[in-house]
C-alpha cells in the first residue's frame, strides 16, 4: 500500500553515529524530553539540586544502558527472547509467592540489599517474546497462533494484575496487543475482541478490581465528592494546569507545586507541574517533541528489515505512547489515576532505565539493518 | 527464509505493505488521542482557566488576623488604672521536637511542670497542626523564663510567649468601675462582628471595659500570607498591622477612690463621689468588691463560687445598683419644692407633738424623735432632720408634684453613667402603683415618701446626682466617667451633658434649703455637725438614716434587738466648698444606723481629701 521511500543508506553507513549504533534524530528527542524533565523536577523539589543531580546521574545511567543494548544486534536479541519472557515469568510467580508488600501491593523481590521489580523486565520481555513469536507466522496470523500469541500475553498481564499492578499489566497487555495489531490482525476480530472487552469490564469492576483501585474510578468521574481524600490529587492537578492557563506562571513560579499543594509532583503528576508553569503553549511544544518521538519510532519500526525487528519497534513506540496518553489523561481528570509516570520527564529510575533500553533497542533495530540493494 | 511446512507461506511484499499500512493508522491514533488530550488542556487552561486561578489563588493565600492592643485606662492624673502586661508561657513546636520525653524531661530539670500540664499539652497538641505552638506552661514567674532563656540553645522547638495579658493594678479598688475583660465566649463570638475579632482572645465583660469595648478594642490587624497545603506561612506577602485601641482617660481620682475605700473601712455600702459643675464621676466605690485580676484567664469554680455565695456580694455593685430607700436625704429637695409651689415658706412653722396624722385617721406616723421637735421652721426641719414636717410638706404637695419634681433631680431613672449596669430605683407615683400593685395610691404613702421611704428607693449614684444638681442650684449634669479618649492621632474630649435645669440658678429658694443643709454641717444643732466639727471648709449636707424593715404601730424600735441585717442604713449627702461647690458626695453604709455618726464622717474625709490633698 505504501511504499515509503529507503533512507540513504550509504551516508548513513558512514557516519561515525552510525557506527555506535545510535540514531541521531531518536536521540535528540529523548535528550530534550530528559531535560525538560530535569528542569521540571527542579522546579517541583522546590528549587533544590540534591535531587535532580541524583535524577541527571540515573540518567547518564539509563542512557548508557540503552547505548550498550543498542550494539547488541536484533538477532541476537530475537535468540533471547523467548528465554528472557520465561525468566521474567518465573519471576513474576515468585513475587507472587514471597514478594515484598510495598504501598499495599506486592511488586518487588529482594536479592540481598537490593530490590528488583519483575514487571519492569516483563515491558520489555513481552513485546520481544510476542514478536518473536509472531516474526515466523505467516502475516496476518491465522486464528491458532492468534490464540496461543494471546496467551502468551494475558500471561504476564494476569500475574502482575494480581500484584496487583494494575497500570505496569495494563502497559504489558497493550505492549502484546500492539504486537498482534501490527501483525495485521483483521478488523473484524479487533472489533470482536473490543466488544468482548466491553462485556467484561462489568465482571472485572464487580469481581477482579480491588476497592482501591475502584475508589480511583469513582474518583475520576467526581473528583469533588471526596476533596480531601482521594478526589485532591485530582482536584489539586485540575487547579494546577487551569491556572497555568495560555501562558503559565513561569518556570519556579508555580505556586499549586512549590507551595506543596500537589501531591506526588515528582513522580506521576509532573505533568500539572509543567502545566502550571508552561501553560497550554508549553504543554503543545512537549507534546510535539513526544510526536517527534513517536514518529521517529513509527518510523524505524517502517523501515525495519524483518517481522521481529518492526514488530518489535512498532510495539516499543507505541506503548511510549500509552504511557504518555495515560500518565497526562489521568493527570487532567480523564483516566483513572493508575500510576504510570509521564516517560522521560517524572522522577523514578526504573521506568527510565526500561524506557531507555527499549529506545536502546529501536535504535539498534534501526542501525542494523543490512544494506540492501533494489 | 525457508518456508515452514506447518505455517503458510510469508508473503514479504504484503506483510510489509500490511504493517506500514498498520502503522500509519496507529500512527493517526497517536495524533487523535493526543488531540484529545490538547482538547482537555484547552478547556482546563483556556476556558476554566479563571475559575482555577482563583482556586489556586484561594489555596494560596491566607490571611491572618492579628489582635490590637487593647486601650489603656487612666484616671485623671494620668494613673494608669487598666494595664496590659506581658504573660509568658512556655510553648513547642511539636514538629520542630525530636522527643517529647526527652525534650520534657530537659525541661523538668529546669522548673516544675505538672501532669495536668502534660497532659493539657497532649489534648491541644492532637487538635492543632504540627507546626503550631503549643503551650505546655502558662503564667511563667520571671526566674522560670530566665531558666529557660539560659538554656534555650538546648531545647529545640521549646519557645517563651510573651502575650499582652489585661491587668489591674488596683485590684478591687476599682473593680466596680473597670469592670474585668475576659475570654470570649461562644455567645459573644455569635454576636460580634467576626471580622474585627477574628484574633482577639479577650472582651470586656462588665464595666467600663464592657461600656467601651468599641473604643478600647482597636481594629484588627491581617497579615496577607503565602501558605502550603499544610497551612505553614512560608512568606508575608502584605501587612496591615492592628490599630492598638484608643486609651481612655476617666473623670475618676484613683487617690480619691482608694481613700473612700479606706473611709469605708471595709464596711458594706457604696460611696459616689461627683464633681457638680461637670457631671465627673471623681469616685465611685462599692464594697465590699473582688480582684477583677481573677476573671482576666477565666476564674476557677471554686473562688467564683465563694464569690457568688458571700452574704456581703462583693460581685454586686451597690453604686449603681444598690437600691435604698434614700430616707431624709431628700429633704432639702422636697423643702426646695415646697417653696417652689408655694405650699411653705421659710418661716411657716409646725408644732412636731413628736408624731403626724392626717385628717379623719388615727393612724400616727411618728418622727425619729419620739417627744417631739417642738416649733419647727423650714430650717430647723433641714438642720434637724423633722419627720412630722415633711409629713405635712408631703400632704401639702402631694405625690404627683412630688412625683414630677424629684423625677427633675433624677430620681427613678437611670442616670445614663457611662457604665450601664445601673438599676432606675424607684420613684413612686400613682401610675407607677397601679402598673407595679395594682392598687391605687393610698394617702399615707404620701407622707412616708415625704422622709425619703416607702416605695421610693435609689441608688448612690442617683443619690450623689440629686446632692450635685441641688448644690448647683439646679443645674445638674450626666454623670460620666470617661473624660476624653486618644486615637493615635487625636484627643477627644467629652462635652458635659447639661440635664433639664430645675427652676433659675438664682432662685433665692435654692438658698434656703442650702443655708439648711450648712447648718445640718456647721449649726450648733446639726445632724452632721460632731463629723464635720473643726473642717477647713464650709460644706453643706444632709443625713439620712433610714429603715430597711418597717416598724409596726406602736413598736419600740430597739437598736440591740434587730438583726445586723435588719438594723437602718446610715447615709449622708454633702457638698463642698459651700459657695462653690467642687464635689458632691453621697454615702451609704448598710445596717451602720445613724447617718449622722456612720456616714458623714465617711463623707468628710472624702471631701476633705479631695479639697485638702496638698
Amino acid at each position: 500500500m505504501f511504499d515509503l521511500p529507503r533512507a540513504n543508506t550509504h551516508k548513513e553507513r558512514n557516519n561515525i553515529l552510525w557506527r555506535l549504533h545510535i540514531d541521531l534524530p531518536l536521540l535528540f528527542g529523548l535528550i530534550v524530553l530528559l531535560s525538560i524533565g530535569l528542569a521540571v523536577l527542579f522546579s517541583a523539589v522546590g528549587g533544590e539540586t540534591d535531587q535532580v543531580v541524583k535524577q541527571a546521574i540515573r540518567i547518564a545511567l539509563a542512557l548508557l544502558a540503552m547505548f550498550v543494548v543498542a550494539q547488541v544486534p536484533p538477532r541476537v536479541m530475537q535468540l533471547w527472547a523467548i528465554w528472557l519472557f520465561l525468566f521474567g515469568l518465573i519471576l513474576l510467580v515468585l513475587v507472587i509467592v514471597m514478594g515484598d508488600v510495598g504501598k499495599g501491593a506486592q511488586r518487588w523481590l529482594k536479592f540481598g540489599g537490593f530490590r528488583f521489580q519483575p514487571s519492569e523486565l516483563m515491558k520489555l520481555a513481552v513485546p520481544l517474546a510476542a514478536a518473536w513469536y509472531f516474526s515466523d507466522k505467516a502475516l496476518p496470523p491465522r486464528i491458532l497462533p492468534l490464540i496461543l500469541g494471546f496467551i502468551l500475553i494475558i500471561t504476564p498481564t494476569l500475574l502482575i494484575a494480581a500484584q496487583p499492578d494494575l497500570g505496569t499489566s495494563l502497559l504489558i497487555c497493550s505492549s502484546g496487543i500492539f504486537v498482534i495489531f501490527l501483525a495485521g490482525i483483521s478488523w473484524r476480530i479487533i472489533g470482536f475482541l473490543a466488544g468482548s472487552l466491553a462485556a467484561f469490564l462489568p465482571i472485572l469492576w464487580f469481581f477482579l478490581m480491588h476497592e482501591y483501585q475502584k475508589q480511583r474510578v469513582r474518583t475520576l468521574f467526581n473528583p469533588e465528592a471526596d476533596p480531601l481524600g482521594s478526589g485532591y490529587h485530582i482536584i489539586q492537578s485540575k487547579i494546577a494546569i487551569g491556572s497555568g492557563g495560555l501562558m503559565g506562571k513561569g518556570w519556579l513560579n508555580g505556586t499549586q507545586s512549590r507551595l506543596d499543594f500537589l501531591p506526588e509532583r515528582t513522580t506521576d503528576f509532573i505533568f500539572s507541574v509543567f502545566c502550571e508553569e508552561f501553560g497550554l503553549i508549553g504543554v503543545l511544544v512537549l507534546l510535539t517533541i513526544y510526536i517527534f518521538v513517536i514518529a521517529r519510532g513509527l518510523y524505524i519500526a517502517t523501515q525495519a528489515q524483518d517481522t521481529f525487528t518492526r514488530l518489535l519497534a512498532g510495539s516499543i513506540t507505541l506503548t511510549f505512547f500509552v504511557y504518555l496518553f495515560v500518565n497526562i489523561g489521568m493527570v487532567i481528570g480523564i483516566l483513572p489515576v493508575v500510576g504510570l509516570p509521564l516517560p522521560l520527564i517524572s522522577w523514578g529510575g526504573t521506568s527510565l532505565i526500561t524506557m531507555l533500553v527499549s529506545f536502546g533497542i529501536l535504535m539498534s533495530i534501526h542501525t542494523h539493518r543490512q544494506l540492501l540493494s533494489k | 527464509m525457508i518456508p515452514d511446512p506447518r505455517n503458510p507461506i510469508k508473503d514479504h511484499i504484503s506483510e510489509t505493505s500490511l504493517f506500514v499500512t498498520r502503522t500509519v493508522v496507529a500512527f493517526l491514533l497517536v495524533v487523535l488521542m493526543l488531540g484529545g488530550l490538547v482538547v482537555r488542556l484547552v478547556y482546563l487552561q483556556i476556558v476554566k482557566h479563571e475559575n482555577y486561578e482563583t482556586l489556586s489563588e484561594k489555596n494560596r493565600i491566607s490571611i491572618i488576623p492579628e489582635a490590637p492592643t487593647r486601650g489603656l485606662i487612666y484616671d485623671r492624673n494620668g494613673v494608669l488604672l487598666a494595664d496590659n502586661l506581658p504573660s509568658f508561657s512556655l510553648e513547642l513546636i511539636p514538629e520542630q521536637i525530636k522527643s517529647f520525653d526527652q525534650t520534657l524531661a530537659l525541661i523538668k530539670e529546669l522548673i516544675n511542670v505538672s501532669d495536668d500540664d502534660v497532659e493539657n499539652y497532649h489534648k491541644l497538641r492532637k487538635r492543632e497542626r504540627r507546626f503550631k505552638k503549643i503551650p505546655l506552661k502558662r503564667k511563667l514567674t520571671e526566674q522560670e523564663v530566665a531558666v529557660i532563656s539560659v538554656n534555650q540553645h538546648a531545647l529545640d522547638g521549646v519557645y517563651i510567649e510573651a502575650r499582652l495579658q489585661r491587668h489591674y493594678p488596683f485590684g478591687l479598688a476599682m473593680a466596680h468601675v473597670l469592670g474585668y475583660v475576659g475570654r470570649i465566649n461562644v455567645e459573644e463570638l455569635a454576636r460580634l462582628p467576626e471580622a474585627q475579632y477574628r484574633a482577639s482572645r479577650y472582651i470586656g465583660k462588665i464595666g467600663l471595659e464592657k461600656h467601651y469595648e468599641s473604643i478600647l478594642h482597636g481594629d484588627v490587624g491581617y497579615n496577607k500570607v503565602e501558605t502550603d497545603a499544610l497551612g505553614r506561612v512560608i512568606r508575608i506577602l502584605e501587612k496591615t498591622p492592628p490599630v492598638p485601641g484608643n486609651n481612655l482617660y476617666l473623670h475618676l481620682d484613683s487617690d480619691l477612690q482608694l481613700a473612700t475605700e479606706g473611709a469605708l473601712a471595709g464596711r458594706r455600702g457604696a460611696v459616689v463621689a461627683i464633681d457638680p459643675e461637670n457631671g465627673a464621676v471623681l469616685a465611685l466605690v462599692s464594697n465590699p468588691s473582688f480582684d477583677p485580676n481573677l476573671f482576666v484567664n477565666g476564674i476557677d469554680t471554686k473562688t467564683y463560687s465563694q464569690l457568688r455565695d458571700d452574704p456581703d456580694m462583693p460581685l454586686f455593685n451597690r453604686a449603681l445598683r444598690g437600691r435604698y430607700a434614700p430616707g431624709s436625704t431628700i429633704k432639702p429637695a422636697l423643702a426646695f419644692l415646697g417653696l417652689q409651689h408655694g405650699v411653705i415658706t421659710p418661716s411657716w412653722e409646725i408644732m412636731d407633738p413628736g408624731w403626724y396624722s392626717l385628717p379623719n385617721d388615727d393612724h400616727r406616723y411618728r418622727d425619729w424623735k419620739k417627744w417631739g421637735h417642738g416649733k419647727v421652721d423650714l430650717e430647723t426641719a433641714i438642720v434637724q432632720s423633722c419627720d412630722t414636717y415633711y409629713y405635712e410638706l408631703a400632704y401639702r404637695l402631694g405625690i404627683d408634684r412630688m412625683h414630677k419634681g424629684m423625677s427633675m433631680f433624677g430620681f427613678g431613672t437611670k442616670t445614663g453613667l457611662d457604665i450601664g449596669e445601673e438599676a432606675s430605683g424607684i420613684m413612686p407615683s400613682r401610675d407607677w402603683k397601679r402598673g407595679a400593685k395594682q392598687e391605687p395610691w393610698y394617702p399615707g404613702e404620701t407622707l412616708i415618701t415625704g422622709i425619703g421611704q416607702g416605695f421610693w428607693t435609689a441608688t448612690p449614684l442617683q443619690i450623689a446626682l440629686h446632692t450635685a444638681i441641688l448644690s448647683h442650684h439646679g443645674v445638674g449634669y450626666k454623670p460620666q466617667l470617661l473624660a476624653s479618649y486618644e486615637t493615635s492621632e487625636q484627643f477627644f474630649h467629652r462635652e458635659k451633658v447639661p440635664l433639664d435645669p430645675i427652676s433659675t440658678q438664682d432662685d433665692p429658694n435654692w438658698t434656703i434649703v442650702l443655708e439648711g443643709m450648712r447648718k445640718v454641717v456647721h449649726g450648733l444643732r446639726g445632724t452632721a455637725r460632731t463629723a464635720f466639727q473643726g473642717s477647713k471648709y464650709v460644706a453643706g449636707g444632709k443625713t439620712g438614716t433610714a429603715q430597711v424593715i418597717s416598724i409596726a404601730q406602736d413598736e419600740e424600735y430597739d437598736e440591740e434587738k434587730i438583726a445586723l441585717r435588719h438594723r437602718d442604713n446610715a447615709l449622708f449627702v454633702g457638698f463642698a466648698p459651700y459657695d462653690n461647690p467642687k464635689i458632691a458626695v453621697s454615702v451609704i453604709i448598710e445596717n451602720a444606723g445613724h447617718g449622722g455618726s456612720e456616714a458623714a464622717p465617711v463623707a468628710k474625709q472624702v471631701i476633705d481629701h479631695y479639697l485638702l490633698r496638698p
